[in-house]
């Protein structure tokens, strides 16, 4: 097999692998919160499409049952080698995997939830932080509690002084 | 290995839409405006949903059309509108150690990936065993065209119950950090409420969209429903329908406020429903087992004597599987309960706060208000305390 036909087989998976580093470039590199979420998601449909790719069979058409008498069914057949329609199909057509169709259908929908999760933290944050940026929220931790302190601390502080 | 992936149009339209998502990758990495990478993670999930398609798999393309590019995008625009839209500038010093990683990770995966089998190779393990026994099952087993419905919901049933679950206690999970929204609905004066969603009611700008979206909401639902019951047929089923329904009752929150949506479709209801889909699918599941099945066995969900009995039973010589198509029906009916009022439920969640937080910063800046000095003082007792 020439390395351009193994180059062709495999391009797919290269370029899913570098959609894939770029979903996590954003998760590690990126300070912002919301940024890490959509960098978490772009990696998550990455992985969608890879599963995708595994199922998907040559010269086959979507997982649903097909009339090989009908029409279409001939239409689709006729651009095939018949042997391959035998050797490959179920009841003269040849499909596409429904396997991982049925997972990353039912992960895409776990996505958006787990989504939803992780944005509603990012908005708890801001509320408590006033930031979704890491990087300030870490740095305010690593501050002293009175610099960290907002009004209400600030009125602690006032109100501090008629204490003994 | 002697199969070689045959250069064809699909292939070639394949590699192209990859390209495009890796071009809108770039975008997303390099642009530091929120609302710009959100708006193009859209677009990503719209071009992935042409790419599914020429790869067979209808049924993901249609979720990822109503959930990459619809739900995703409002909840992330709902995120950005209750923090910010702008993200800081990063030093290129704090990239290097992420760049080193990623490379290092994607140069391994590349390294594995020599050995996965060509693009299309229908005898790869994953295509040529379990996959292919449930294509060759599902017409005399389940009786539904649509196999990705067949090993969803029958074969895969369990499965599918818990990342229903998931779903469920992920609403749970927004509605325990954001609270159910329901501070819209209270009495507040129109200059209090929120700028965001209600004011767009209060507009004279939006006579068009309000009378276009008064009609557009019963069809979306209608649609849902035509979606939900054809999943056996073609593409769709309660995952893809719960979201279509979720978009309609949201497009009436945008354009109508969310005031006025939660007084048609009240906050407790829609919680209440997301169990109760929940419930429909596991009772579903019992039944079978009261019937002497296994849980969610499909077969065993109505008693033997009296499946035999329906026109056309597969017990009595007919071609019907009347409680597999039952069973997949109720239980897809507990998908889109859960689904959309867990959905809906979720943009209540964000869309409220959103209100809540005007109301706070009002509240703040405007001493006259009524609650605010018992805000201020409580602020202050807390303050104290601590």
């Amino acid at each position: 097999m020439s390395m351009l036909q193994s180059l062709l087989g495999h391009a797919n998976y290269i370029a899913i692998i570098v959609l894939m580093m770029g979903g996590l470039f954003i998760v590690f590199s990126r300070a912002n919160l919301i940024k890490r979420m959509i960098g978490l998601s772009v990696f998550q449909t990455s992985v969608g499409l890879f599963y995708i790719s595994l199922g998907k069979v040559a010269g086959g058409t979507a997982p649903i049952e097909l009339d090989a008498s009908s029409r279409a069914g001939r239409e689709l057949a006729s651009h095939l080698d018949p042997a391959y329609v035998a050797g490959y199909g179920v009841d003269g057509v040849v499909y596409s995997n429904p396997l991982p169709h049925v997972l990353i259908l039912t992960a895409i929908v776990v996505g958006v939830a787990t989504l939803a999760v992780g944005l509603a933290i990012a908005v708890r944050i801001r509320e408590a932080y006033g930031t979704v940026e890491a990087s300030e929220i870490e740095r305010m931790d690593l501050q002293s509690e009175e610099v960290l302190s907002g009004e209400p601390m600030v009125a602690a502080k006032s109100g501090g002084g008629d204490t003994p | 290995m002697d199969f070689a992936t045959p250069f064809d149009i699909n292939t070639a339209i394949n590699l192209g839409l990859l390209g495009i998502l890796l071009a809108i990758l770039g975008g997303i990495i390099t642009t530091r405006s929120l609302l710009a990478a959100i708006l193009l993670m859209s677009v990503y999930s719209l071009v992935s949903v042409v790419w599914l398609v020429i790869m067979d798999a209808v049924d993901v393309a249609f979720t990822e059309a109503v959930v990459g590019a619809g739900i995703s995008t409002i909840v992330l625009l709902g995120a950005i509108l209750l923090t910010r839209s702008e993200a800081l500038h990063i030093k290129w010093q704090d990239v290097i150690g992420p760049a080193a990683a990623v490379l290092a990770t994607g140069a391994l995966l590349l390294y594995a990936a020599i050995d996965l089998p060509a693009l299309g190779d229908p005898s790869s393990p994953a295509n040529a065993y379990v996959g292919r026994l449930y294509i060759e099952h599902t017409p005399h087993e389940i009786g539904v065209p649509n196999i990705v419905t067949a090993v969803l919901s029958s074969y895969r049933g369990f499965d599918t119950l818990g990342e229903t679950t998931v779903i469920f206690a992920a609403g749970i999970a927004v509605t325990i950090m954001l609270g159910f929204g329901e501070r819209s609905l209270s009495d507040l004066p129109a200059d209090v409420r929120a700028p965001n969603f209600d004011n767009l009611a209060e507009s004279d700008h939006h006579v068009i969209l309000r009378v276009a979206a008064k009609m557009l909401a019963p069809v979306t639902i209608l649609y849902a429903l035509y979606v939900q019951f054809h999943g056996d047929l073609g593409a769709g089923g309660g995952f893809q329908a719960g979201v279509v329904v979720a978009v309609a009752v949201i497009l009436h929150a945008l354009v109508f406020g969310l005031r006025d949506t939660m007084h048609a479709i009240r906050p407790e209801v829609t919680r209440g429903v997301s169990a109760v889909g929940v419930l429909i699918y596991a009772g579903v599941g019992v039944i079978g087992m009261l019937n002497g099945g296994v849980f969610l066995d499909y077969d065993h969900l109505f008693p033997v004597a009296f499946e035999s009995g329906l026109p056309g039973s597969h017990l009595s010589g007919g071609h019907h599987h009347w409680g597999q198509h039952f069973g997949i029906m109720f239980i897809e009916l507990g998908v889109l309960a859960t689904v959309s009022s867990t959905l809906i439920t979720v943009f209540y969640a964000f869309a409220g706060r959103s209100s809540d937080a005007e109301v706070d910063i009002h509240a703040a800046h405007a001493p006259p208000a009524a609650d605010a000095p018992m805000r201020a003082s409580g602020a202050a007792k807390g303050g104290a305390g601590a």
